[in-house]
């Protein structure tokens, strides 16, 4: 059971959280913007997710198409797998998988970058130097992870389609211009946008989270540690949060 | 407070020749029950080296940190080159800042940038002021010289060792040619000979640059070579103050324990 002080951290935790992300609204849109430090870590942040998001996918894609092909075939609909795969990758399995693949990579190295920037007294250096290290440091990453993310999300979309496509090929001799005819033919407005949408939260939240736990790292290399774990954790459970609520929405506007 | 008489006269004589840069007045600051600072009180003049003393703990740190606002004191006054620091917006305690320098106790350089790139960016951040347009190199490597350390100056922090990322901090500090340089720990963690380097260069830089320096150490020899005038803070306070031969020689146990090697 959770105790009452648990209950009291947790709020606590909460309102810093909100009053953190708040203080992201304030400075994200005033002077000076940090362009190329933002150009710095959209570089480090999408392209070196790259290949981490492709595999995933690529995987993704083919285990997916693996699972499903029996039970389609039963029913003689192995004619539907496109449709299914893809329906099913670009609304929901893309985004959620690839964002839980990029927070377990980026929250957790935002969350150990910062913290061991403040352990080391980085983050005062900057300070009594005339920087603001909030907008620096945070609004420049938070702002990389929610323009990166969606790119990465399309990107990991299309590679688990290819590898979906190579099951249907190696299986069912299917051609690659019938495959992703009827892959796209049976997606719509309201399939790709609410999905790409929401990765721009999944994005935000992440990169939110890593900071946040950076940022207010507590003394000591422990605290580094717990900063970049609980990033990961703290994320994750957002994405779900997040997801959740996105799907909800969707179907009142879309009824999906 | 103990009174010292000769000390008084010397600082009656430094308090006549010049003024007060930085003056701290009734500082106080407590971390919930714990009363770090009670009412601590200094000036320090200009061109002056004054060293603060206390045991771990003892708010040292906390006191120097409510000096360049990155700690907020709970009540009192502080005033910096004739402005009130506390009185300040953002903006105006940033351009305060440039003529604050702080060594951290850790060197604190920036992991993720090379020597140069440590030493460029306060200077790209102040560039209007130092009218720096793109090519900061001369000024980078006039600070490194003085540390000499200009050998260093592609190399990324973790190939240095403890004395170079001192001296390094050290010319960060210095790029931006403040009129005060507020030191924490100068020596802690080095090596005695790494120490005496450290401690040299201080005096150096003092001379060359004619900077006033508030020094937070509870390094002996650091103090003897340094100090003009010595401040020991025990219990939130000023204990005592004095020149380093006239504490040293205290007949009070509690300001004799400093000295003791």
């Amino acid at each position: 059971m959770m105790g009452t002080g648990n209950i009291e951290r947790f709020f606590i935790e909460i309102g810093d959280f909100s009053y953190f992300t708040k203080r992201f609204f304030k400075e994200v849109f005033t002077r000076p913007f940090e362009f190329k430090e933002l150009l710095k870590q959209c570089y480090n942040i999408g392209n070196k997710s790259l290949l981490l998001v492709s595999v995933t996918a690529f995987i993704i894609g083919l285990v997916i198409t693996l699972q499903t092909r029996p039970t389609l075939q039963e029913f003689g609909a192995e004619a539907w797998m496109p449709s299914m795969v893809s329906i099913s990758i670009i609304r929901e399995i893309g985004p959620v998988i690839i964002a839980l693949t990029f927070a377990g990579r980026i929250a957790s190295g935002i969350g150990a970058e910062l913290g061991s920037m403040r352990v080391t007294e980085q983050i005062d250096a900057m300070e009594v130097s005339g920087t603001n290290p909030f907008k620096y440091l945070v609004v420049t990453r938070v702002v990389a992870t929610t323009l990166m993310l969606p790119i990465l999300v399309i990107i990991g979309d299309a590679i688990a389609l290819y590898g979906s496509f190579i099951v249907e090929n190696l299986k069912g001799d299917v051609s690659l211009t019938l495959y992703f005819t009827k892959a796209i033919n049976a997606l719509s407005y309201t399939d790709i946008i609410p999905a790409t949408i929401k990765t721009f939260f999944f994005g935000f939240a992440i990169g939110m989270v890593g900071c946040y736990k950076g940022f207010n790292c507590e003394k000591g290399t422990v605290g580094v540690g717990l900063a970049a774990n609980s990033a990961v954790v703290f994320a994750s459970m957002l994405l779900f949060i997040l997801d959740f609520i996105a799907v909800f929405i969707t179907d009142i506007f879309f009824e999906i | 407070m103990i009174s010292q008489t000769p000390y008084s006269q010397l600082k009656r004589d430094i308090a006549s020749k010049k003024h007060p840069i930085l003056k701290i007045e009734n500082l106080k600051k407590a971390f919930g029950d714990n009363v770090v600072l009670d009412g601590f009180n200094l000036e320090l003049f200009e061109g002056e080296n004054l060293v603060i003393m206390g045991k771990s703990g003892s708010g040292k740190s906390v006191m120097i940190k409510c000096l360049i606002g990155l700690t907020e004191p709970d009540s009192g006054y502080v005033e910096i080159m004739g402005k009130d620091l506390l009185s300040l917006n953002q903006t105006e305690l940033n351009e305060l800042r440039t003529e604050v320098g702080f060594l951290f106790q850790g060197s604190a350089l920036y992991d993720s940038m090379t020597v140069r790139e440590n030493l460029e960016f306060p200077l790209r951040r102040h560039k209007q002021k130092f009218g720096v347009v793109n090519d900061t190199t001369p000024l980078v490597e006039e600070a490194l010289n003085n540390v000499g350390l200009l050998s260093a100056i592609n190399l990324m922090p973790a190939e240095l060792s403890g004395g170079m990322k001192r001296r390094i901090a050290l010319a960060r500090t210095l790029i931006l040619k403040p009129k005060i340089i507020l030191y924490d720990e100068p020596t802690s963690g080095l090596d005695p000979i790494t120490s005496k380097e450290i401690i040299e260069l201080m005096r150096n830089i003092q001379r060359q640059y004619n900077t006033s320096s508030l020094i937070i150490t509870h390094d002996v020899d650091c103090a003897r070579v340094v100090a003009e005038r010595i401040i020991l803070l025990i219990d939130g306070i000023n204990y005592a103050e004095g020149s380093f031969n006239e504490l040293s020689n205290s007949k009070d146990e509690k300001i004799r324990a400093f000295f003791k090697n």
